[in-house]
Parts: structure tokens; sequence; C-alpha cells
């Protein structure tokens, strides 16, 4: 997978000065194959040992989907849908995570440089040394995928292993995959090995199989082949027809110098008022109302 | 599994049925995703609840759990009436031809010779009819009404689409329609795989559950084929290796079976074990059990073991019951065995019915557990809140803990589902004072042998008389036991035909069973291994995956028994003649002076198609048995009996209910549950985030699936006011669990019998130590009794009771 290692540079966070880097980079995809996924969480677990991540042993709600949600260490999470589709019972299960849309609308929203960059080969990655925790990604996000840590309030989310697809390795989750339903490779030979699994779906009745790599955000360097195609959102909610939401374009184009500016303007207020009022130390009056409301709250 | 897991590939229809290989092997799923993508394969899950396997399936078709025989009788019956057998198959190789005896019979639900006082049959009955010549009596039109074709078709009769219904809840239509997809395969160029685990196994009539899918496989002709057989997957990594090397209580390795206590000597033992042909110009290969019980004496006593003592068969035990863990369990509760060791497994977690078994535990004297972790059983007398809610001041039981390694800290084999023998390497070094199982075998061995030594004792022989000739006796190596197990000459062994010619030199490996004498000049731990270690090397070790005849059978990968022989049976892959039935997929063939092939031929190589022996050389018939004979305790036919707690009462015959001869115990009886008052069935099961009881000590793993739960349908949810995430209590008449309801679309109510019966499911992976949330276990509830032949638990099976508790609590 030589050719797939580019961390050539196409965009950066609020930055509009274009990366010198000349080279030509494939494009890569990961193609998680939903009708041949069997929930086994091998995805999920490859990713906390790759990562050097661990989730919290949470409880059971009445799901199969542990943990509940999306969080800053579990980038990626099995979804269990119960759905009669067609006069059918399926019980569909769909590997959520970051879906590293070719027009990022995260790294659009971002207003620190460098903080989200987009390499040439497609891949979004955070680059947490530059992140200032403001959620914007989250909002920007059509997908809801990106999670601020309470730990180091910086935002975290699935890499595509980056750091594994530089040295020519597959991402984590498709390496241990038991049935091959994520696969990783160029983009064009992901969407062939799709076409050839859509025939196969379209043979076995269901009609409406077909590629998930939404138009609206460019299309995805994480795609799906789903049976039904024309319902993407029996899939634990996936969006029909993701788009960036309109306020971050706003952002991004006309308003953001001004936003900017107003930025700007905070971090100066709070310089000043650092230098006449002195660092914003917690008072112990404050402790004691704090420790107050704990108690009532427990009561 | 008859064949290997690469196979599945090859197949085009995989049923799942008594198992659910997307949760509990997801690594072999990979190999039906092949088939349905490569070959357009189909297939079908049965099962009482809506899997992860039936998620990925074409069709699902609801079954009640412990109805398998009746569904799969109505298989037989389909097949039969619409004559879509492979007929040059079954007429050939199998014994549907051959008479029976006149005074075999099968009324009201019970087979000729029940003894109902010893709940036993006499099976005298149940066998062939023997000609003047000595040979079985055939009638190869199949027409004779005591052939084996007609009485099995008299016999599943009864199985029709409305019973199979009635009794398994399964609608009509999906029955029928996976009737017509299995049908499909008796074609010669199409095959099925039968993929199950223990949710066959783990029933009153286990045995018989997997028979009547062999029987089905049988009249399909898709044994000894590619993409076909009959396939078991194990569940644990080794768990084939342990019964090769036979750790039942009731085997010696190789399947040789241990002599029983009417059999005083060597000769009464070898005259019910040499089979003679039952038929002309058959192999029935155990005519050659003398070389393999012989070359076993002398790996176990060296020369010690002598034609003058009849090589020590004094020294092995003669069994007078089965002491398998439930016996062992009731003897410790009756206060009869005292001492117990407890090596790389966790009874307290793993056998019906918690409360027996901690009772039993409690009146040990000693209770020694040899386990990488700290399981449960260990810690039986620890008080856990209402988890285990014992005291230990009334606990006398000494425990003692043996930390030993795992796997992937030591050098060693392990023997997949496929047979294969796969050597692995040390990847790590033990933590702390964890040290091999064999070490600590070894340590306890050798302080024995020297108290032997010194004290004499009962009966030292076995004992001070074993071979123990490793490097260092107190650390014996993987691979001397592994060159050991293969086994090798013991003297300059010549050619019987030609004296002057040397065949092995003493101190040679051998390179197969075939060299094995009963003269005492070679040895060998476990015939079936024979060709493992062989002159070549470790064979196990090997790594090359070349795969001619692109089947996925990879010869030279690892080594597989029988002699690397990867599908059992492959000359049933060909007509008489020796020509592959299914030219696309050739497997083996004569090749007009010997058998050769992609694969090592199931057959003597040299015996020509028009010798007319027949593939199934185990047997002394040459052909497999639709009829078993006395084989099984239970029946020469399956029948369909109810679990020992069920809804409804047997519909083929009321008066016999559940398995007529399964072994129960004196007080177990008692304590099974009563429909109206435990209406629900409840069946037990693995989940693919967990492996049994080790996995929750992971800290990983137990976030994917933290918290013991059990599931419930939507509709018994709302009979009974239960939202998804409350606390509810299931009880049966032994036990109670607490835990979280998970309510899914996934089990639905079943019409069984004109009534409603809802199904619980009950994952089992929880217990009180690990990384996971505390949970009660499964085996709360579940009833003691086994299967009639090898006594697997009945966990998939039973019944409980369903209340509401309130919300979940952390």
């Amino acid at each position: 997978m030589a050719n797939l290692q580019s961390l050539d540079i196409r965009r950066r966070s609020a930055t509009t000065t274009p990366s010198p880097s000349q080279r030509e980079a494939v494009q890569v995809a990961k193609l998680i194959d939903v009708s041949r996924c069997i929930g086994c969480k091998a995805c999920q677990s490859a990713c906390l040992e790759w990562n050097d991540l661990r989730e919290e042993v949470g409880i059971n709600v009445g799901v199969y989907d542990n943990p509940h949600d999306l969080t800053e260490n579990t980038w990626t999470l099995m979804r269990f849908s119960e759905i009669d589709v067609d006069g059918r019972f399926e019980w569909l299960i769909r590997k959520d995570g970051c879906m590293h849309c070719d027009d990022p609308g995260c790294l659009k929203a971002c207003p620190s440089p460098g903080a989200i960059v987009q390499y040439k080969n497609g891949i979004v990655d955070f680059v947490s040394e530059n992140c200032i925790g403001c959620g914007y990604c989250v909002k920007g996000c059509p997908f809801n995928i990106p999670r601020i840590s309470q730990k180091d309030q910086k935002a975290y989310k699935c890499t595509l292993c980056s750091d594994r697809v530089a040295v020519g390795q597959a991402p984590a989750c498709a390496k241990v995959c038991p049935t091959q339903a994520i696969s990783f490779g160029t983009k064009t030979d992901m969407i062939a090995w799709a076409d050839e699994r859509i025939a196969d779906l379209k043979e076995r009745g269901y009609k409406n199989a077909g590629l998930y790599n939404p138009a609206g955000v460019g299309g995805t360097h994480v795609m799906y082949v789903l049976k039904h195609l024309d319902k993407p959102e029996i899939y634990a909610g996936l969006p029909k027809d993701p788009k960036i939401s309109p306020l971050v374009e706003l952002w991004k184009g006309v308003t953001k110098p001004i936003l900017l500016a107003g930025v700007a303007v905070a971090a100066l207020a709070g310089f000043f008022h650092y230098v006449t009022h002195g660092p914003n130390e917690v008072q112990d009056e404050d402790e004691e109302a704090a420790k107050k409301m704990r108690r009532d709250k427990a009561a | 599994m008859t064949n290997l897991w690469a196979d599945i590939k090859n197949t085009d229809l995989v049923v799942i049925m008594g198992g659910n290989a997307a949760e509990a092997h997801p690594c072999g799923f990979k190999w039906v995703t092949e088939a349905k993508h490569h070959r357009k394969a189909k297939l079908i899950v049965v099962d009482p609840r809506f899997t992860r396997s039936a998620a990925m399936s074409d069709l699902y078709v609801p079954i009640r759990a412990g109805t398998d025989i009746a569904f799969l009788g109505g298989v037989i019956k389909y097949l039969l009436d619409n004559d879509k057998i492979q007929k040059e198959y079954v007429g050939n190789y199998t014994n549907a031809a051959y008479i029976i005896r006149g005074d075999f019979k099968f009324e009201d639900g019970l087979f000729s010779g029940y003894d109902e006082a010893k709940r036993d049959y006499n099976r005298a009955s149940w066998e062939y009819e023997l000609g003047d010549d000595g040979f079985v009596k055939s009638d190869p039109t199949l027409q004779d009404p005591r052939c084996v074709y007609q009485l099995m078709k008299t016999h599943f009769s009864r199985y029709t689409p409305e019973m199979v219904e009635r009794i398994c809840g399964s609608p009509k239509d999906k029955f029928l329609e996976a009737c017509k997809l299995i049908a499909e395969t008796s074609a010669v160029d199409k095959v099925m795989t039968s993929m199950y685990a223990l949710g066959w196994t783990q029933h009153s009539k286990g045995s018989q559950n997997i028979r009547t899918m062999a029987m089905i496989q049988l009249l399909l002709g898709n044994i000894g084929v590619a993409g076909g057989g009959m396939n078991a997957l194990r569940g644990h990594s080794n768990i084939q290796g342990l019964t090769d090397i036979g750790l039942m209580s009731n085997l010696i390795p190789g399947y040789l079976t241990l002599a029983n206590d009417r059999e005083p000597d060597y000769a009464t033992y070898m005259k019910t074990r040499g089979f003679k042909p039952l038929r002309p110009g058959q192999t029935s290969y155990w005519q050659n059990y003398d070389k393999f019980f012989v070359s076993f004496a002398k790996s176990m006593w060296g020369d010690a073991a002598t034609k003058e003592n009849d090589w020590a068969y004094d020294w092995l035990p003669k069994v007078d019951v089965v002491y398998d863990v439930l016996r062992a369990f009731e003897l410790m509760h009756q206060g009869k065995m005292t001492g117990y060791f407890c090596q790389g497994f966790n009874p307290l977690l793993s056998f019906p019915n918690r409360r027996k078994l901690q009772t039993a535990l409690e009146k040990l004297k000693f209770l020694v557990v040899m386990d990488p972790l700290a399981t449960e059983t260990s810690e039986f007398w620890q008080n856990y809140g209402e988890h285990n809610d014992v005291d230990p001041t009334k606990i006398q039981t000494e425990v003692f803990r043996l930390p030993t390694t795992v796997f992937a800290e030591e050098n060693g084999s392990l023997i997949n589902s496929g047979r294969w023998l796969q050597w692995h390497f040390k990847g790590a070094e033990p933590p702390a004072e964890a040290i091999p199982d064999i070490d600590i075998m070894a340590r306890i061995f050798i302080k024995l042998r020297d108290l032997y030594r010194k004290e004499g004792g009962a009966f030292p022989d076995p004992f001070v008389n074993l071979t123990w000739n490793y490097e260092d006796p107190l650390v014996p190596k993987p691979e001397e036991l592994a060159r050991e197990l293969n086994g090798r000459a013991l003297v300059d062994v010549a050619d019987p035909k030609d004296p002057t010619k040397l065949i092995l030199r003493k101190g040679m490996q051998l390179s197969g069973f075939g060299e094995l004498r009963n003269d005492g000049t070679t040895m060998s731990g476990c015939w079936l291994y024979t060709g493992s270690w062989t002159e070549a090397g470790n064979q196990m070790a090997r790594r090359d995956n070349s795969d001619p005849g692109g089947l996925g059978l990879t010869p030279k990968w690892a080594w597989s028994w029988p002699a690397n022989r990867r599908i059992m049976y492959n000359r049933a892959s060909c007509d008489v003649n020796g020509k592959p039935f299914n030219p696309a997929k050739k497997q083996v063939w004569w090749d007009g002076e010997r058998w050769t092939g992609y694969d090592v031929p199931d057959f003597v190589v040299t015996s020509k198609p028009e010798a007319g022996a027949g593939p199934f050389i185990m047997n002394p018939e040459g052909s497999a048995r639709l009829f078993t004979r006395g084989m099984l305790r239970d029946g020469p036919f399956p029948e369909h009996y109810e679990p020992f707690e069920a809804p409804v009462a047997n519909a083929l015959h009321p008066k016999v209910g559940p398995n007529p001869v399964a072994r129960v115990f004196k007080g177990d009886m008692e304590v099974f549950g009563k429909p109206q008052d435990f209406p629900h069935v409840a069946t037990t099961y693995r989940l693919t985030e967990h492996f049994h009881f080790w996995t929750k000590h992971v800290q990983i793993n137990a976030a994917l699936q933290p918290q013991e739960f059990v599931e419930l349908g939507e509709e018994l949810a709302k009979e009974k006011g239960i939202a998804s995430g409350d606390m509810v209590e299931v009880r049966s008449n032994r036990g109670r669990v607490k835990a979280v309801a998970v309510v899914t679309k996934r089990i639905k109510a079943l019409t069984i019998d004109g009534k409603k019966v809802h199904t619980v499911g009950i994952p089992l992976h929880w217990g009180f130590t690990g990384a996971a949330r505390k949970g009660f276990g499964a085996n709360q509830l579940t009833p003691y009794v086994g299967d009639a032949n090898i006594e697997t638990p009945e966990f998939k099976a039973f019944l409980v009771d369903v209340k509401k508790l309130g919300q979940a609590t952390v």
C-alpha cells in the first residue's frame, strides 16, 4: 500500500495558505459492507487497543450497543437496529465513526489553525496540540462524530489510522475484521468492490442495495454498502442527505473574519482582565458554595 | 468437523442450527461470507432467537428450544416423500438396504427392549439380520419392509409439516422453504454444510440431534464431499485436542475406550473391539485396534508393558460407570468424593444448578484449582454479597490455587475444529509465579512417585513403572511430549514379508499409524497423531499455504489427523467406479492403479473400486449408518423427546415425554419445574463480546458487554410490564438470576400445540470475579441432567418465570 502513504496536506483548518507540496496522491477509502458485518465488535476492540485507549465498564441499558454512544475513547461503535423493512424483519448492525468527508464540515468549522487537517489521500485528522476544545467541529459535523474529552478538553475521533496508513498498513479495524466486512484501499478499488457486492445483494432480492458515498459532503472516504440505500436512516440514523450546516458555511464565508476578530477581542479582553485584576483564582467562598451545591443535590 | 473451516467456502447451502457461528465463531464465519459471495451460497438459520447469524441469513426459521429432532425428522420425511435423495450414494454407501432383525420395534415412543426400572434398553434387537455366511443381509432394491430404508420411512412418517409446526412452533411455510433449499443439495453438483455447536449437544438428547442431521447429510450424499459434512464448531481453542487425547473419563487417547469392570483381562477386552467385517471385502479398520492399544501401553510403561503381563492391561482403570462431571459433583454432594483437581475449567459457573455445585464444593476436604485466572470456583468460599452469598467461616474446604501460563506463554499445539494440529510458539513470559500446567503435573507426579517408591502402598505398579524419560523430569518439554504422542520404533523392525529388509530403525519417529504394531516393537501415545512429528520434523509447525486443487485443503499447512487427511470419508466423493461425483470439485479419485488426489485418500490406496470396499472404512460394514444399531443408548433412529422441563406434553406420544433413558440422579428429578409454575422456555448462550468466563477479566471486553442481561420478546415484556433496561428476576425451580432486561423484536412468541409459548434468552458470561459488573450466572437456573449418551448438561432448554424488579441499578 506504499502509494497510499501520503501525509501531504491538502488543507488545514483556519488557514488559507495553500500547502507547498506538489505530489499527487491517490484517494483512499474504507468500505464497510454492512451486509457482511456480524456485529462482533472486533473493530471496536482493535480501535481501543491500537490507539491505546480504554473505555469505562458501563452498564447495560437494554440494548447491545456498548458504550451507548461514541466517546473521546470510543472512536468507532457498533449500532444495532431492529426493524421491519419491506415486510421482512432485519437486525441491522452499523459500524459508526468518522466518515472522512471529502468536504469536511469539522475542518471548515474549526477556528484553530492546523487543529484539523485533511491529507491529500483524503484522511481527515485532528491534531491535538492545536486543538482549543471549542467544540465547533462537533457542530460542523453532519454525522455527529467528534467528542470533546473531559480530561484535556480536546476533540477526538477516528483518524482512519493515519499512523498505520502512513507506513503502508490498513486501519486496525479493517485488519481485525473477521468477515472482511471492512476493506481498505484506493477509493476507486473500493467502489469497484462495492459494485460487486451490490450486484450480489440485488440478486438476493435487495433491489435498493447501493453504495453510501453522499455527494452533499463531496463524497466520503468511509463508505457503506447498504442493503437499503433508499432509507439510510434505518441504520441507526445514518443521514439521508448529509450537508454541512449552513451556519458553518456562513462562518466559513463572510462572517468568519468578523467572528475571528471577535475571538481576538475576547482574548485581548481576557489579557487585560489578567493584567488589571490578576489571575482568576478560585476563592474559598466559591469552593464552599460549590460543596453546598453538591450536598444539596445529593440530598 | 468431518471437513475443515476453509472448506465451508466450497458449499452451496449453509445450515446453521444448534449453533450461532457468527456470534460464537466469528473468525470461522468468514468462510460463510466467502461462500455467499463467491458461490452465491444461501444461508439458513434455525434458532429460537434471531441471532447475529440470523441477521446474515437468507432464510430464518424460528424454533422452540429442544425440538430439533422434530424439525429435522420433518426434513427427512420431506426428502423421502419427494425422493430428494442422492440415490447412488444412499444405495451404495449407507446401510439403507440392510435387513434389520424381526424383533426390532418402535411403539408409543419406545424402541424394543425397554426396561422401565433401569431406565435403559436391552439393545439386542437393534441389530442387522445376518446370513449363513456371517454377513449382513441386504436388499439393494430397498423394497424389503425390514430394510433400513423402509423402517426409516415408517419411523419418520409421523413427522409431517403440521406436526413440525405443532411441536416446534416453526411456521409451516418457512419450514417447507427450508426443506426445499435443503432438498436441492441432493444433486451431485450441489452440496450443503451443517454448522452446529452446543445448541445441539447441550440437550438430554444431544447426540441424537446431531445424528438426525448426519442422516440428512447421508441421504443427500453430502458426507465426504468438499463443501459438505457435519461440522461441529468447537467452543474452546483446544477442546478438539481434549477429546482426541482421551480426557473423557471413559476414553484413552485416540478414541480407544477404557475397559469396563466386566472385562477382567486383555483377551476379553479385545473380543468386542477388533471388529470383523460385516460385509464381504470390507476394510473394518478397527481390526487394528490392538496395534493402537499396545503402542499406547508401550508409551505409558515402556519395558514394563510386556506380552506376558497383557501389555500392563491390569494397570489401567476399569470403569463401573461413566465418571462425567455431573457424576463427580453428585459424588461430592453425597460426600463420597472428598478431593478435587480442577484444571483449566471453572465448574462453579460451567455446570448446572449452582446451588448443588456450591454445596458439593463445601463438602470437599481439598480443592486444587490450576488456572491462569482467579476463577469463581477458586473463590467459591468467599462472600460476594448476593452474587455469592456464603459464610466463609462455615466452609472448611482447603483451596489451593496454582497459577498457570496461558497458551501464548508456552510452546505447544492447539487442535482446531477441523482437526488441524497447529504448533504455536511462546510469545511472552508468564507473569509472577505462573508456570505451565505440564510442570505442575510433573512436580506432583515426581512427588507421588517418590512416596510410592518409599512407602509402597496398595497398588504402586502403574505409578512406579510409568515411563518418564524427559531431559528434565520436572520440566517435560512440549516438544518431547509431542514426539511421544507421535510415537517411534522401539527396536529395529523388519518387513514381515522380507525379514532381510529393515523398515524401521530403533528410535525412529514413525511416519504414520500404518507402522504401528501389536508386538510391542512400536510405541505411540495417541495413534491418531502418528505422523504429526516424523523423522522430517514437526509437521504441525508447517506453514506452506499452497493449495493444489483450489479447495482450500492446504495440505502442507500444519497437520491434520488422521494421516493429514483434510476431509474425512473422502472416498465417498466418488462413485463406485472411483470417479468424482462432481468433477468441478475433485478431491480424490482412482487413477487406474491407485487412489490419488489433492487430499490424502480415506481408503486403502491400492484397493480397486471393483473390489467393492465401502468408503466408511472404520465401520465393519464399510457403509455409513442411517440405522445406528446399538451404538447409542436412546435408539437406533432419532426420536423427538421433550426436554426434561417442557411447556407441553410430547405431541407424538404423551406417555413418553423426555428421553426415557437419560440419567437422572435422586433428588434432581424432584427439582424439575412444572409449566404451571414456570411457563417460559429458557435457553442459555454465549455472546460475541465474551469468551465464556475468561474475557470478563479483560477491561476492553468488559466494556463492550459490561453487565448481565436477559432477553425477552416484546410481547412477553408487555404482558409483564417490563421495559428495556428494567431489572428483572428470572427464576427456575433451582435458583434465580437478577439481570437487566433487553426487550427485543428478535424473540417472538411461538404457538406450540395451540398454546402461546415465550422464550427467554440467558447469556452466560457474568460471575463474581473479573473486570465486568458482577452477575449471578445462568447456571443458577439450569437443570442437573445430561445427554443420555455423553452426559452433556441440558443447558439449552428448561423452564423459568420472569418478573419485573424495577429500574436498573449501577
